[in-house]
């Protein structure tokens, strides 16, 4: 039973929030339920007016995405970049982490220097790191040669072998600093007094990491390891400049572009999209759940 | 303070390394496009890992050859303009996600933290429509409205905490003196807000400044390009030839701006996004 | 509930009929019916939780009321703006904006009323005046200190000329000697700027002293209306009783054994019986009651007598001895207030219980009214 004033205020919040819910509705809401829509349609990017319903049929029909092996691989590309670059920057971010929570001369710095790689816009990175890998004239190709690592040069960014490599190299290059950041606020929210209970009692450092460390931070990991998922799965600019639309490294963000863009399939590039929104949202509902459940559990 | 052993010295020695080794893993392609910069066309068949000559050609040819000084300004609108907008709706919504309470506020900010995850591509071919139906096609506009769908988010998001924390007093002594909530928002909070609204503007400068896809599918002439999508299709002379002079000279010029507003704002992008992260 | 009236015939400022709030089942306030007379320094006192800052925001329009009507001037009040209520408030934590010099928090709301620059400067500097803040304008809030801040926000009020000021514990941050120097301040001000002040707080010393009248609540009702000494003297209800003095009244069980007009004779734990001269109305002999006495009326003597108890304890302030005494007639200890005490901790002592002093309330915790 809210009163005038209470009635008041709820309209007040509604008029404050109109604008951006209108704006987040015209850009997001309204062009994803068109995608759903366009992706049940024949629709053409040359004559988008004359589409016909087709249903289920960019999924489930004869060419549809489910019988298509290209899609499948992209998937499959898609699942294994993200496993591959979200453990390597776990991993290398922790150590970072760990390393920048040690006070040293010139801490401000290195900590400096570790975002660079992040601050670099993508399309920008993937051009520098192009250039490095380069098959010719590349950096990489030389020192690796000079160390004895390699045996001839490689053609980093066109051997369909190496292409993956590459992109989680770039990847890890300019992703790894995020992660370092997001695994440093963990540390540094931890309580001190289990690390000085743990130096009284002589533990080897190492045993505290993966003892009394490792389990603390863990819930603020795992939050930071779903967000970096969720992002690689959705990946496109890295890989769009570093390499293109070759099939060894295609993602569904690319494989997507591609059917609507290259070979103007609107119907079926949408349905490609609908579906990689699907299993993106459906690991963050997921993801949400788990962790309410583990919550609630606590 | 323990004694100095042996295996102290190489316990530290291998630690010092480590910094090194992370600290030139992070910075040497940056160095090395700047390197590569400074070298004219002939010399960039030879690979050196240090500076022998310096040579400013193509940063002479990066503006001569290409569109690029159009494609800076175009970015810098861009991203200013998203950020005024972005702010603008931010700071609106922010204070009734953050100050009233009312029914569905949880599932809202829930909702509005979820268009975060949309891929792009998924809604790709609808904002290309509604670009078109706006009569936004190859203009700036279409960049400004579409990026909303990502700096929307986490502003709302950041500005909503901020918000929620300032004194519920403050507030009732503005409503008393007779303030409305626009009043109170813009004349009470906002100059409260200063760290907030820097790391979110911030955040969605170079995110807006970082772009891609979208820059790249609704503009179409040289002129209405933004800076990734001109260094991506930077040609050179020939079809197989990159001018990767030209194109390491761009990078450098864009990078260097960034790098700079990171290192003087590193705690305020630190802290933006690990309370979007952390919190989540 | 009867209203209650103050005798003078100030004009009604603000009156409150039948209000209540709750949320779904809780009920924070509930029957609050009171008049506040015009110019009158009205107190609202209780323990935490009690719903009083509850009811002066109500008055204020930052809460919203249930039911009820809330009537300023003789015109509901229950869906006006804060703003439009002709009423000012002073904040537990000052609220000053934190970004705007002494001046500019002061001028905010005046600018808000489109109120023109020289009026407003002139009341400004004249509620600065007031206070003795001028040198004070163009600081910033956090350049000040509790007190300066505090009476910056007295300013901004003053500023308003508003006729009705609320004040919210406006003292509880500051410390002890900072308050009992506002607290005459506060005062001064009542006398010279004449306007009705509700003022809230849970200390006592602040109610008793500064009240006109006061409100006693519990619990999100009203135990007792009245002049500060007349709810210490005549206390209505047992928390009122307990609530105002200190130390504490002390509250002995006992059993009805007679009631007539005389007055109700009451027999306590350790045997021994006092007669208090209040109204028998609707006692009846057996019947369980609470006897009221407040510490300085307890006259303690060594040795042994009628009421006796052990000394268990004694508090020496200097200028005033609290004694603990241990006695069977009350469950838990029994406190004297004395200028010094009689017997040593472990020995015997005597007390009484002046009739004339006793107070003595029935099950339900109201008060039997005196007799003559």
């Amino acid at each position: 039973m809210a009163d005038r004033l209470s009635r008041n205020r709820t309209r007040t919040a509604w008029l404050f929030l109109t604008p951006m819910l209108v704006v987040l509705a015209l850009v997001a809401a309204w062009p994803l339920l068109r995608t759903i829509w366009l992706g049940l349609t024949d629709a053409n990017l040359l004559h988008l007016d004359d589409s016909k319903w087709v249903g289920l049929d960019n999924y489930t029909g004869k060419g549809g995405l489910l019988h298509d092996k290209v899609w499948w691989s992209a998937v499959r590309n898609t699942l294994w970049f993200t496993l591959l670059t979200v453990s390597i920057e776990t991993v290398l971010g922790t150590v970072i982490a760990l390393v920048l929570t040690r006070t040293f001369p010139g801490r401000a710095l290195v900590r400096a220097a570790v975002l660079i790689p992040w601050a670099i816009p993508t399309v920008v990175s993937a051009k520098m790191w192009s250039w490095m890998l380069n098959d010719q004239f590349g950096i990489v190709n030389d020192l690796l040669l000079k160390v004895g690592l390699i045996d001839g040069p490689k053609a980093w960014t066109a051997d369909p072998g190496l292409l993956m490599t590459s992109v989680v190299l770039v990847d890890v290059w300019k992703t790894t600093p995020f992660m370092a950041l997001l695994v440093l606020a963990a540390l540094q929210m931890l309580p001190k007094e289990c690390y000085e209970a743990a130096q009284i009692d002589g533990v080897h450092p190492v045993k505290v990491f993966f003892k009394v460390t490792l389990p603390l931070i863990r819930p603020a990991v795992m939050v930071a390891v779903i967000f970096r998922a969720l992002d690689a799965i959705r990946i496109f600019d890295l890989i769009y400049v570093l390499i293109g639309s070759r099939e060894s490294t295609m993602t569904m963000s690319i494989y997507a572009r591609q059917q609507l863009i290259e070979f103007q399939q609107v119907g079926y590039g949408s349905a490609a999209s609908t579906l990689l929104f699907f299993i993106v949202a459906l690991l963050t509902i997921v993801y949400v759940l788990v962790g309410r459940v583990k919550l609630g559990s606590d | 303070m323990p004694p100095i052993t042996t295996g102290r010295v190489v316990k530290t020695s291998l630690f010092y390394l480590l910094v090194l080794a992370i600290v030139a893993f992070a910075v040497f392609p940056f160095y090395y496009a700047i390197l590569s910069s400074l070298k004219t066309s002939s010399q960039l068949f030879d690979i050196d890992y240090f500076p022998v000559r310096w040579n400013f050609g193509n940063y002479v040819g990066v503006f001569r050859d290409n569109p690029f000084a159009t494609n800076l300004w175009n970015s810098l609108l861009v991203a200013v303009v998203t950020v005024m907008v972005s702010l603008f709706l931010g700071v609106t919504a922010a204070y009734a996600l953050a100050r009233i309470r009312f029914r569905g506020r949880g599932l809202l900010l829930m909702t509005i933290l979820g268009v975060s995850m949309f891929p792009q591509i998924a809604v790709l071919s609808g904002m290309y429509q509604l670009v078109r139906a706006l009569g936004l096609y190859n203009h700036l506009g279409a960049l400004v409205l579409s990026y909303m769908i990502f700096t929307l988010p986490f502003t709302v998001w950041v500005l909503t905490t901020f918000m929620r924390e300032l004194p519920k007093e403050l507030e009732e002594a503005a409503i008393l003196d007779g303030a409305s909530p626009w009043v109170i928002v813009t004349r009470v909070f906002m100059p409260l807000m200063g760290p907030a609204i820097v790391t979110t503007g911030l955040l969605a400068f170079i995110a807006a400044w970082n772009e891609f896809l979208f820059a790249l599918t609704f503009t179409l002439t040289n002129n209405e390009r933004t800076v990734p999508v001109g260094i991506a299709t930077m040609s050179g002379a020939s079809a197989h030839e990159l001018p990767w002079g030209n194109i390491m000279a761009a990078s450098v010029i864009v990078t260097l701006p960034l790098v700079l507003l990171v290192l003087v704002f590193q705690r305020r992008i630190v802290s933006g996004l690990t309370a979007g992260a952390v919190k989540g | 509930m009867a209203v209650a009236k103050l005798v003078s015939e100030a004009p009604v400022a603000i009156s409150l009929v039948g209000v209540g709030k709750h949320y779904g089942k809780t009920k924070v306030l509930d029957d609050i019916n009171l008049e506040i007379r015009a110019q009158e320094f009205c107190v609202f006192v209780g323990p935490s939780g009690c719903g009083k800052s509850t009811l002066l925001r109500m008055i204020a329009g930052l809460e919203s009321i249930t039911t009820g009507g809330l009537f300023i001037d003789g015109k509901k009040m229950n869906d006006v703006e804060p703003s439009k209520r002709g009423i000012a408030m002073v904040f537990q934590s000052y609220a000053l904006y934190p970004h705007m010099n002494v001046y500019d928090n002061m001028a905010f709301g005046l600018k808000l009323a489109k109120t023109s620059r020289g009026e407003a400067d002139q009341r400004i500097r004249e509620a600065a005046r007031m206070l003795e803040i001028e040198p004070l304008l163009h600081r910033l809030p956090k350049e000040l200190s509790g007190g300066q801040r505090q009476r910056v926000a007295i300013g901004r009020a003053i500023t308003r000329h508003a006729k009705i000021f609320l004040f919210d514990e406006p003292l509880s941050n500051l410390d002890a000697a900072l308050r009992v120097s506002m607290r005459s301040e506060l005062a001064r001000l009542h006398k010279k700027l004449a306007t009705t002040m509700v003022y809230v707080t849970h200390d006592q010393v602040e109610a008793m002293t500064m009240a006109d009248r006061l409100v006693v609540l519990h619990a999100g009702r009203i135990e007792q209306v009245g002049p500060p000494l007349e709810v210490y003297h005549r206390p209505r209800t047992q928390f009122a009783a307990g609530f105002l003095g200190a130390p504490r009244m002390n509250f002995l069980r006992g059993e009805v054994t007679a009631a007539g007009s005389a007055g109700v004779t009451i027999k306590l734990g350790d045997g021994t019986s006092v007669t208090v001269p209040v109204s028998p109305e609707g006692i009846v002999t057996g019947a369980r009651v609470t006897l009221g006495v407040r510490p300085e009326h307890l006259r303690l003597a060594a040795g042994t007598g009628e009421h006796q108890a052990t000394v268990q304890l004694v508090e020496d302030l200097g200028d005033h001895a609290i004694v603990h005494l241990e006695t069977p007639a009350a469950e838990g200890r029994l406190l004297a207030k004395v200028e010094t005490s009689p017997a040593e901790e472990g020995a015997t002592a005597t007390y009484e219980l002046p009739p004339e002093h006793c107070h003595v309330f029935d099950s339900t915790e109201r008060a039997l009214t005196r007799l003559a």
